[in-house]
């Protein structure tokens, strides 16, 4: 026996001894964190959960965009055998909280402040009911676009601060003979560029009213019109290629300079920082045109389990998660801000500095809004419903009007 | 006690199985048609509301498209496969040279999986990538060959892979035809002086009614059930030009957390199925009995 397998084995036995005198805290987490930068990010929470005495049991579920970690839980679930923790997020929450499966947390919660700390349309997330049931770790901003800084420097372009400004500074870039917008054609990025003109064209109001509420008047409103207007206008600044393209592809364009633009959330800027690049040097970084915060927080549910074990393990997770030395370290890694308002953005940079002044400063305005193309605003069966109708417009030559027609019908359809 | 055993031996061996089939496959279509005329969303419910999913189901022009993608795309792929495999089949049947050789060579794509298929027919039609650019290359700078981008073509690329996948697995079936033609009557033919085409047309390929349907059978079912060429090749775009049921009721059910819509567009897809396999084992349950 090496003098490794030897310490291994008796600490080992070590573990089983505390284990069996005191049974430490235990968590079991279903998560889909499992790419480079993802799995850095849960290993910090590993590490600090371990340093506190618990055990962590890891279910990672690879693949779909979460998609087969939530047949996993299903099936767990229905099993009656959830796991502690899941990453869940916005009304999915309240989908499980209705299946009566999602456990209280607000004694954490409460003792934490989580309230005064959380900006208030993200506190209402992890609400279900009046009871705490989530935490959350993390703002993805997704109205982002991002540009080249060399392209619009040499073709004296600003960054746009309105539709009709970026349609001018895309016009000069194509007569230059440059992709304005790098897009990847896949539905979900369709669907994540029209929120952000139906928040620059409406104003957050009609966001609010038309892909949250779903109200039936501003659905058909000739604002709605204007907004499929202005995607028929962008996918005329988009190569003829980006049919099925990821959207990490997009971002190479933009890195390389084959593009000028891309829109997509901050998750893009790890592309950016992966690449070696520098924001405000190589690449710039900006809010879509208009006012308002579209936001895509990643949180994680806590479901009911059986044993002080697991209940004390579950509101350790909660604490740590919410905690501020982990939302500093996990945002850092994963390129998104804290969700809580009070931690110190020293070491981030300055995007991620903007993205935080604009989330108190909506917040504050009322104009913090749910992105509903990343699952933060409706149900699946509805977004999935709307994206429908964004994607057959955008390849297609579709009218707006028939477009508005189609939207109304689908959302109806949906209920 | 032998012949105690020798009747109920069989039923014994059987008896799990059949359980096993009860249970799992109709059990299951049981459950999937109960479950479609409930309101489940994220988890199964069970209180019935009636055909609501289904009137869901028919007014989605998602829906719409999906139905229209199998027709066309079951119809093309199975006619060109079936001619094409055919044609290959009575080229291969001239008791040419190399015969083995080109055998293998047209069967081989059979042994790929449907998502290796797609992915590299997804590189080789992408405008920027594959065909257009390597033309281009050449310097016919016109030249354009964009179907994978342009949603009222991207269905014929899947066609254009899955014909590509299949047809080497239909000559084989027809080969096998061929070859089982009793070799007198043909030489008898010969013999008369009639032409080869003629004795294709005329005693060689009618006495092949079976292999034909069979091939058809498979080819029917495999144009069904596709999804996994079309989830590597387009991903059901641009928007979902592409989409099938298939595609459609794994996006229901497992990215939008809609059972009760997933389940009823299984029932619609299994209903076509047996308005194809219900005629064909009908016929063949027939000539049994006669």
């Amino acid at each position: 026996m090496t003098i490794f397998k030897r310490t291994a084995a008796s600490s080992a036995l070590a573990l089983l001894a505390a284990g069996a005198a005191l049974a430490g805290p235990e968590a079991e987490v279903l998560h889909w964190w499992t790419s480079g930068g993802e799995a850095k990010s849960v290993a910090v929470l590993q590490e600090e959960f371990a340093s506190k005495g618990g055990e962590w049991t890891d279910m990672p579920v690879a693949g779909g965009g979460g998609d087969a970690a939530m047949t996993a839980l299903r099936a767990r679930v229905l099993s009656g055998n959830a796991p502690t923790a899941v990453q869940l997020k916005g009304p999915a929450i309240q989908e499980w909280y209705q299946e009566g499966v999602l456990a209280d947390i607000s004694s954490v919660a409460d003792a934490q402040g989580w309230a005064e700390v959380l900006p208030a349309s993200i506190a209402g997330h992890m609400k279900c009911d009046d009871i705490w049931c989530a935490a959350p770790v993390n703002v993805h901003r997704v109205d982002w676009i991002w540009a080249n800084a060399e392209i619009l420097a040499a073709n004296d372009i600003e960054m746009p601060t309105s539709w009709d400004e970026f349609n001018a500074a895309a016009e000069k870039l194509q007569a230059a003979g440059i992709t304005p917008l790098a897009h990847g054609g896949q539905a979900w990025q369709d669907a994540t560029v029209f929120e952000t003109v139906v928040l620059g064209v409406g104003g957050p109001d009609f966001y609010q009213k038309a892909l949250v509420d779903l109200d039936d008047e501003a659905l058909t409103s000739d604002t709605m019109v204007a907004v499929f207007d202005q995607m028929r206008t962008l996918r005329g600044y988009v190569d003829d290629n980006f049919s099925g393209r990821d959207w990490n592809l997009a971002t190479a364009m933009v890195m390389n300079g084959e593009a000028a633009f891309q829109i997509m959330g901050d998750w893009a800027k790890g592309e950016f920082l992966a690449a070696g690049k520098v924001p405000g040097e190589d690449f710039l970084c900006a809010s879509t045109p208009g006012d308002g915060f579209l936001y895509n927080v990643d949180s994680f549910a806590m479901f009911d389990v059986d044993g002080d074990d697991k209940v004390a393990g579950q509101k350790l997770l909660a604490e740590l998660i919410v905690g501020p030395s982990f939302q500093k370290v996990f945002n850092l890694n994963k390129g998104s801000i804290p969700a809580r308002t009070d931690v110190a953005l020293d070491d981030f940079d300055t995007c991620a500095h903007l993205s935080a002044d604009d989330m108190t400063a909506s917040s504050d305005g009322g104009s913090l809004l749910p992105s509903y193309a990343h699952g933060m605003a409706l149900f699946g069966a509805q977004s999935g419903a709307i994206t429908d109708v964004v994607t057959a417009h955008f390849n297609s030559d579709m009218s707006s009007e028939d477009a508005v027609q189609m939207l109304v019908n689908a959302v109806a359809n949906s209920r | 006690m032998s012949d105690w055993l020798e009747r109920h031996v069989p039923k014994m061996v059987l008896a799990p199985s059949f359980v096993v089939v009860l249970i799992f496959v109709y059990g299951f279509i049981a459950w999937t048609a109960w479950v479609s005329l409930t309101r489940s969303r994220l988890l199964p419910r069970y209180e019935i509301e009636g055909f609501i999913q289904y009137d869901r189901l028919f007014a989605a022009p998602r829906w719409d498209t999906a139905m229209n993608n199998l027709f066309i795309f079951g119809t093309l792929f199975i006619l060109i496969s079936m001619a094409l495999g055919l044609l290959i089949a009575i080229l291969l049947d001239q008791k040419i040279r190399a015969e083995g050789a080109l055998r293998t060579i047209y069967l081989y794509p059979m042994a790929l999986s449907m998502i290796v298929t797609g992915t590299a027919w997804k590189w080789m039609l992408n405008p920027g990538l594959g065909l257009e650019a390597v033309v281009r290359g050449w310097g016919f700078e016109g030249f354009s060959f964009n179907w994978l981008v342009d949603p009222n073509m991207a269905i014929y690329t899947v066609i254009i892979a899955a014909v590509w996948q299949a047809s080497g697995f239909v000559m084989a079936l027809f080969l096998a035809g061929l070859r089982s033609v009793d070799q007198e009557i043909i030489k008898a033919a010969q013999v008369d002086g009639i032409p080869t085409a003629r004795i294709y047309s005329a005693i060689i390929l009618p006495s092949m009614a079976p292999i034909f349907l069979s091939a058809f059978i498979v080819l029917a079912h495999l144009a069904i059930k596709s999804f996994d060429l079309v989830i590597a090749l387009t991903g059901g775009g641009p928007g979902y030009a592409t989409d099938l049921p298939a595609t459609y009721m794994y996006a229901m059910a497992f990215s939008r957390g809609d059972l009760g819509q997933a389940a009823s567009s299984a029932m619609i897809m299994m209903m076509v199925v047996f308005a194809i396999v219900v005629p064909y084992l009908y016929s063949e349950l027939r000539s049994k009995n006669d």
